[in-house]
């Protein structure tokens, strides 16, 4: 049973880290918005916005 | 202000829609003439206004035809924003919200009102991706809050606030949110706690288990005492750690000598975990980690329940309902520029129009108006303020405009202090969880006598017994279940609400609703679609249609009342002025020279008293154009019922509430509403006064009266009202003064409404009914000893549990219309 010498350190290592890395989660803003990124996996897709969008910014700073 | 893309008209596909069919991007009916079209997604489809149209072009150009696809309600109408953006790209205001980031980018926090669903973030985000300069946005949909990150050479804040206007949300600039950070700060520890709880707990029970099964089939002592090591280990930061709040909470009622429930916690808490740590070292008796760490935790997560329910009462709505406009019109000579709220100084002199609410405390200066001081005295009529008299900022200017010299600005303000004062509150629990805490206090108090009985009763039959038998009464009637019962219960229920379409803004409210056997629906804009559109014009002879039409559009241009949206579309040729709006009345104002009004015939009849109905006017329907000689025009007005109106009277009814009918309106146009959605108690031609008597009078009579309405007329009604609920699309004004709001633009949500907090009531009985009897049958239990400590902490977690899978119960409230009536009047 002297193995458990070992496992239970290891698990207790295991144990931190993971605490770490849900401090690290928690510190990125992780948990803020738990429901728009499920949207957006349905939404983003490869097309980019228009260049005249950018046009019209323009023309509108310019009136 | 803005052009939106060249325009095309379709001749060929007109045929297939007539008005009154939904515009494909706002939903409202298309108004009489040729329909307007836009190709999105290469078919023509129609448009109400030239607004939606350019929106929808704008989005089909941009490629993000998807919007339509995934949204689940129409669009936001893309309003005339009379505002002009550049204020925000004056350095004082910009500094509030704006800073500027390492490597040359600069980050503005904006918060966006208007938003319906993730597909809206969605689309502001791309839209504001393809403005040259923006390099990332993010919006949060349930907030409306968002940073956009942005090259200041390229663009500014004007322009990323005009682009999101233009699409018909409203921007706002979200300040520093001092507020908002440490709510998240507190968000943000309470998550960390529930983790270390949480992971701690789960290694501890391994550990735990290893002992138990030790303990019965045998274990080398070495390893008994290294698992008791490492269980100490462990059990410690989740004791001190996530357990800090307890021992914090319980200082703090130590102090003040309320015991709450903090007390026998961190009594528990402290007892168990010392005994423990005297008990491992020196390898002797039993340790109780476990117990610690598991009771630990689950009063995290319910701690953290609670806290998301506070958050979540001074959510957007609520923030918004009480901040001070973030710019100012400032009067300078001749000079009227709109400048940043940060700018004004004492003696400056603003300009606040109708419909405006006051950037600051100030003492009138020109002027005379009705103004709304609700949101700080509580009192809903309107004041009248003229010269000399002082005005607080965040009260609102109703009636006419006014100039206003500064007395105090910024935290000196009157609502700053107020502001802060509701934020304490906020920091509190609400009613319902204050009633459950007095209750546990004096649980608290009887508890720890009970325990020191019992400590003392075993020390003196058997003092080995006295350590685990009092660990196990403490922690068996740890009154958290009690705690739970109520908290958990509204966080459900408010959250259910939201989902499906109804916020609620005060914490009383669902409480209220609940207790409600009267709705009274206000008309124009709660039951119709309050887009009435002018149907016939008659005119007194010499003056066309045109003319009549041009007269009452400039008067009707000034008031926010739903009426006036009926006028929007007509080119004015004169311009009025000196514009008085009389609540429930109508409007005054100067055309060429001319006094004129608009509205309730009686108002136009106060201008030439003593005088018949001209031979032109077909009756007293519809509004009347007059001047001092007498009724010049009027104008029927269509409104049309809401689709769902009848059938949601039907079921408020089967669900015993008394349903009656209060508008201003004539009492033909009442009646013959009423008659058609089967209302039999109606009140026509009320006055906002009147209505208030209504209510007051049916309160004395014992009811509990639920006030439904949209627009400013009903502001001080709502306000008065046992509960009030404002639809989402109505004016500002009346949303800050309800209680909830219906966000989409249609009844169902009510009748969700009443069935969820009806709900919610019972369980809320339930779970205290529950704990209580809970913990009165394991007392007796724990004191005989017949209870180890580990089965007292896992007697109180699943019992805290149980009252927490109850309270979800509330989720499985029906949101679609279909036979909702009969599933809740349990």
């Amino acid at each position: 049973m002297s193995i458990l010498l070992i496992l239970i350190p290891l698990s207790l290592v295991l144990l931190v880290i993971g605490i770490a890395a849900f401090f690290w989660a928690v510190r990125n803003d992780q948990f803020e918005d738990l429901e728009s990124p499920a949207w957006k996996i349905l939404l983003d897709d490869d097309t980019r916005p228009n260049p005249e969008l950018s046009a019209m910014d323009e023309d509108r700073k310019r009136k | 202000m803005q052009s939106g893309p060249d325009n095309h008209e379709p001749g060929a596909t007109g045929t297939r829609y007539s008005p009154g069919d939904p515009c494909f991007h706002c939903g409202e009916p298309l108004p009489a003439g040729p329909p307007l079209f836009a190709a999105v997604s290469g078919v023509e489809q129609p448009m109400c206004c030239r607004g939606c149209r350019a929106v929808a072009q704008l989005i089909s150009d941009a490629s993000l035809e998807e919007f339509y696809r995934f949204r689940d309600q129409p669009g936001p109408r893309p309003e005339e924003l009379e505002d002009s953006w550049t204020v925000y790209d004056r350095e004082q205001l910009r500094a509030t919200f704006v800073v500027s980031l390492p490597g040359g980018l600069d980050e503005a926090s904006i918060l966006v009102e208007g938003l319906r669903c993730a597909a809206c973030s969605w689309l502001i985000e791309r839209t504001l991706l393809g403005l040259s300069g923006v390099h990332s946005a993010e919006i949060n949909p349930s907030t409306g809050r968002g940073l956009v990150r942005f090259d200041p050479a390229l663009t500014s804040p004007a322009g990323i606030f005009a682009s999101i206007a233009w699409l018909g949300y409203r921007p706002h600039s979200a300040g520093s949110g001092d507020w908002e950070k440490a709510q998240r700060r507190e968000r943000h520890q309470a998550l960390r706690r529930l983790a270390v709880a949480g992971l701690g707990m789960m290694q501890v029970m391994t550990f735990a288990v290893s002992l138990y099964a030790g303990a019965f089939q045998g274990m080398d002592p070495w390893i008994r005492e290294f698992l008791r090591l490492v269980s100490l280990l462990v059990a410690t930061p989740v004791a001190f750690y996530a357990g800090a709040p307890f021992f914090k909470g319980a200082l703090r009622d130590l102090r003040s000598r309320r015991p709450g429930m903090d007390v026998p916690v961190s009594l528990a808490i402290a007892v168990a975990y010392l005994a423990s740590v005297w008990n491992s070292l020196s390898g002797s008796g039993e340790v109780y980690f476990d117990s610690v760490t598991m009771f630990v935790f689950f009063l995290s997560l319910g701690r953290y329940l609670e806290m998301m329910a506070r958050h979540r009462a001074g959510d957007t709505a609520d923030a918004l309902a009480r901040t001070v406009p973030q710019t100012a019109l400032r009067v300078s000579g001749e000079v009227t520029e709109r400048i940043g709220v940060n700018e004004l100084r004492i003696g400056d002199i603003v300009l606040v129009r109708p419909g405006d609410s006051f950037p600051c405390d100030g003492i009138v200066i020109q002027g005379n108006s009705g103004v709304d001081e609700s949101l700080i005295s509580g009192e809903s009529t309107l004041r009248t303020r003229g010269v000399q008299d002082p005005v607080l900022g965040g009260s609102n200017n109703v009636t006419d405009p006014l100039r206003v010299q500064v007395s105090a600005v910024g935290q000196n303000t009157v609502i700053a202090g107020i502001t802060r004062l509701l934020e304490r509150a906020q920091a509190e629990r609400p009613q319902l969880a204050r009633l459950a805490n007095t209750v546990a206090a004096w649980f608290v108090v009887t508890v720890l006598v009970v325990a020191g009985l019992v400590a003392a009763f075993w020390f003196l039959r058997a003092p080995e017994l006295a350590l685990p038998i009092t660990l196990s009464v403490l922690v068996i009637t740890c009154p958290c279940a009690l705690s739970l019962a109520t908290p958990t219960v509204l966080t459900a229920a408010t959250s259910h609400l939201a989902r499906n379409g109804v916020l609620v803004t005060r914490s009383h409210s669902v409480e209220v609703m609940a207790q409600c056997n009267r709705v009274i629906f206000d008309k124009t804009g709660t039951l119709t679609h309050g887009l009435p559109r002018i149907g016939q014009v008659h005119t007194r002879p010499g003056l066309d249609r045109e003319q009549a039409l041009s007269l009452a559009a400039a008067l009707e241009h000034e008031s926010a009342h739903p009426i006036a949206s009926a006028f929007e579309n007509i080119v004015i040729k004169h311009p009025a002025s000196d514009v008085r709006i009389i609540t429930g009345r109508g409007v005054q104002g100067q055309v060429n020279g001319d006094t004129l009004r608009i509205g309730h015939p009686d108002f136009i009849a106060e201008l030439h008293p003593g005088q018949t109905l001209p031979e032109w006017m077909p009756g007293d329907e519809g509004i009347v154009l007059g001047d001092a000689s007498g009724p010049m025009a009027s104008f029927a007005m269509h409104d049309k019922a809401r689709p769902e109106a009848s059938q949601l009277i039907q079921a408020l009814r089967a669900i015993g509430m008394e349903i009656e009918l209060a508008t201003g309106d004539r009492p033909s146009a009442a009646d013959s509403l009423a008659r058609e959605l089967g209302i039999t108690q109606v009140h026509a031609n009320m006055t906002p006064e009147a209505k208030l008597e209504l209510l007051r009078l049916r309160q004395q009579q014992g009811d509990r009266v639920m006030m439904v309405g949209d627009g400013i007329n009903d502001a001080p009604v709502l306000a008065g009202a046992d509960v009030s609920v404002a639809l989402g699309s109505g004016a500002a004004l009346a949303q800050s003064t309800a209680d909830s709001i219906l966000l989409a633009d249609n009844l169902w949500p009510l009748l969700l409404a009443m069935n969820t907090v009806r709900r919610t009531m019972t369980i809320i009985r339930q779970n205290l009914a529950w704990a209580i009897s809970y913990n009165l049958a394991a007392l007796p239990l724990a004191a005989a000893g017949l209870v180890q400590p580990w089965m007292a902490a896992l007697g109180m977690s699943a019992s805290s549990l149980l009252v927490v899978l109850n309270a979800l119960r509330i989720s499985r409230v029906p949101s679609q219309p279909n036979g909702q009536a009969r599933e809740s009047a349990e």
